[in-house]
């Protein structure tokens, strides 16, 4: 287990090598910083000082190892727009996109498999038939639509919920959150949910599809057959059984939420990092989009690697053959 | 407590759907002792399997056990008892040993947890009782350092070792009745007969009966007393093992024997059964085995009536000479 562990951490190593490389070439390859940092009227000599402050006239290669250099102490650069480190500034929109990924994707779960469980168990019943209705609506309607609908209906029509913003939030180890306030949670009920609509879906469909699979094979019918309550046939065997897609798609779905909720963010004026990328890129913030993408890569290898550790305590057949 | 452990009379299963009503298992009776073993034969599809799921309550929809049936469990009515209570017995008084252990046993949980579980859904105790329990049964069907096992799981055990381990999980509650579906057939020839040789065992010693359910009329003839053939959903033949295979009464009973390889002349061609079984939604009037019977006439267009004479029986209009071997 523990070969298994360090192998995985040295790919990972190679893996956010690589991508810092991809990113950094990427980035520069696309516009030039310096028609946004001065002004067009700028004197000739303006212009080089400027360049050589930020070490641009360097040769690529050179630019890249001290980018690696500093990326490796924690420090990104600062940001062209808002002048304040990269860290700092990813630092207080990180939290406001991990509560509303996580909240979001915790509810899909916590939600979706129970039912889709229930669908796969008794297909036949009207309410398994709703909630499958449910999860085609979920996955075929677009989020940005639904989203609109969400703060048409709850927001403006019936004003029961705030229309976008974070509210009222509480710093906790230094930064801002909001799902610890009520207020907070007001603000987040909205966008939480319209976040997790597809994630509901897809949970439902996941665990539907492998209850049907599973509530016909011999394991159920000779757990049966030794007088196991249909509860614990469905909790200690089936669920068992059905947890390794689900934690795959989880753990999928949360990484690509924690990056890309930013059609959600955007709608609900949700001050997260989804929204400060799309920002970042209109404007051309060369070390907030650097910084980003790296974080972004570290989020999904970390988040790749704990699946694989999920697998190998689900499955004891992967672990063994592991070791 | 005297009188037969099961008592079987007149048990049928229908299965009724839009496109008609298939009935996979047709009158189907007969008795079992204590520490007797009934071995259930016939060819694929003809209700073998589904005579020991109607007797434990557990066919699945839209199949259903007529309510006309009756299934004693000492001396206690099956047949319409409330699911909460016929799971309380699943497992207790009767349970079901299936034909493939790889497919059995949850590969992701440990065969303690298993066992537990099993344990668990009929008695309140501790976990330490549990795995006392567990590993007991474990010894009992030969799993050496059973305690050590408990926390293994299934894909480290061979394909026999995990059919004991099936056999332990049904044993754990010291079951009156166990249905055992083709427990060797999955398994190699070396490990059917070990397999074998300790559920007759067990059997013999706790008095367990057990309804051996195979197409295999090998290995049925070594473990059952009486034995039962079954063709289209109806027993055709029964009595003791050793009657009913030397000489056989009913034409079918006689193909089956010799269809088995090691009854025919070396150089000759194997004996088969012509045509193959008929299908259950479309069976014809009568006798069902007529359209395959060498000895059928217009009177086997009625449905043969049941024959008794001694401890054997038969449903045959031109049954086989006792004489003719």
């Amino acid at each position: 287990m523990a070969g298994f562990v360090l192998q995985r951490l040295m790919q990972a190593v190679v893996v956010m090598l690589v991508m810092s490389a991809l990113v950094f070439v990427g980035v520069y390859a696309i516009g030039n910083p310096i028609d946004v940092l001065i002004s067009p009227d700028a004197t000739q000599d303006i212009r080089a000082a400027t360049i050589a402050r930020y070490g641009l006239d360097l040769p690529l290669w050179e630019q890249y190892f001290a980018f690696l250099g500093r990326v490796l102490s924690g420090d990104f650069g600062t940001s062209f727009v808002y002048g304040i480190p990269v860290t700092q500034l990813i630092l207080t929109r990180l939290p406001a996109t991990l509560e509303l990924t996580l909240t979001a994707i915790f509810g899909a779960t916590l939600v979706g498999v129970p039912l889709g469980m229930y669908a796969g168990y008794r297909p036949d019943r009207i309410f398994s038939r709703v909630v499958m209705g449910l999860s085609i609506l979920g996955f075929s309607v677009p989020t940005f639509w639904i989203g609109l609908v969400l703060i048409f209906v709850f927001a403006v029509d019936l004003g029961w919920l705030p229309a976008g913003g974070r509210g009222e939030t509480v710093s906790l180890f230094g930064v801002e959150w909001s799902f610890l306030t009520l207020d907070g949670l007001r603000h987040m009920l909205l966008p939480a949910l319209n976040l997790s609509l597809f994630k509901f879906a897809m949970m439902v469909r996941l665990a539907r599809s492998g209850t049907r699979e599973t509530m016909s094979s011999d394991v159920v019918k000779f757990a049966r057959a030794a007088g196991l309550s249909e509860w614990t046939v469905l909790s200690r065997h089936v669920l068992r059984l059905i947890a390794i897609p689900i934690v795959t798609v989880f753990g999928l779905e949360l990484a690509s939420t924690l990056a890309f909720a930013v059609v959600t963010e955007t709608i609900f004026s949700w001050p997260g990092l989804g929204k400060l990328v799309i920002e970042s890129i209109t404007a051309l913030d060369r070390p907030v989009m650097v910084a980003y993408l790296v974080i972004v890569s570290f989020v999904f290898i970390a988040i790749n690697l704990s699946v694989d550790l999920a697998y190998a305590a689900l499955d004891p057949r992967l672990s063994k053959g592991r070791s | 407590m005297t009188g037969p452990i099961l008592r079987v009379r007149d048990l049928t299963t229908r299965f009724r759907s839009r496109a008609g009503t298939v009935t996979v298992v047709d009158g189907v009776s007969f008795t079992l002792d204590r520490g007797e073993v009934l071995g259930l034969v016939g060819e694929s599809g003809s209700g073998k399997s589904m005579t020991g799921f109607s007797l434990i309550g557990l066919v699945d929809e839209p199949g259903r056990v007529e309510p006309t049936a009756s299934v004693e469990l000492d001396g206690r009515e099956l047949v319409g008892l409330a699911e909460p209570e016929m799971r309380a017995l699943r497992g207790r008084r009767i349970s079901m040993v299936f034909q493939d252990p790889m497919m059995t046993l949850n590969p992701v949980l440990s065969i303690g947890d298993q066992m537990g579980l099993v344990i668990a859904a009929h008695h309140r105790m501790s976990r330490a009782d549990m795995a006392t329990r567990a590993a007991e049964a474990l010894t009992r069907v030969g799993i050496p350092e059973a305690r050590a096992r408990l926390d293994a799981y299934p894909h480290q055990f061979s394909g026999g070792m995990r059919q004991r381990v099936a056999i332990a999980i049904a044993i754990l509650n010291h079951p009156a009745v166990i249905i055992a579906d083709e427990p060797t057939t999955a398994l190699d020839v070396s490990i059917q007969a070990q397999i074998l040789v300790e559920l007759q065992r067990l059997a013999r010693e706790d008095g367990t009966a057990m309804i051996w359910i195979s197409h295999d009329l090998a290995t049925v003839s070594t473990v059952a007393d009486r034995v039962a053939v079954m063709y289209a959903g109806r027993i055709v033949e029964h009595g003791p093992t050793t009657a009913v295979l030397s000489r056989p009464r009913h034409p079918y009973t006689r193909g089956l024997l010799d269809s088995l390889p090691s009854r025919g002349e070396p150089g000759h061609d194997l004996a088969q059964i012509p045509g193959a079984p008929p299908s259950l939604a479309a069976l014809p009037p009568g006798c069902a085995f007529a359209p395959r019977c060498g000895h059928a006439d217009a009177a086997c267009g009625v449905a043969p009536p049941a024959t008794e004479v001694g401890p054997r029986g038969w449903r045959c209009h031109h049954p086989l000479e006792e004489a003719r071997r």
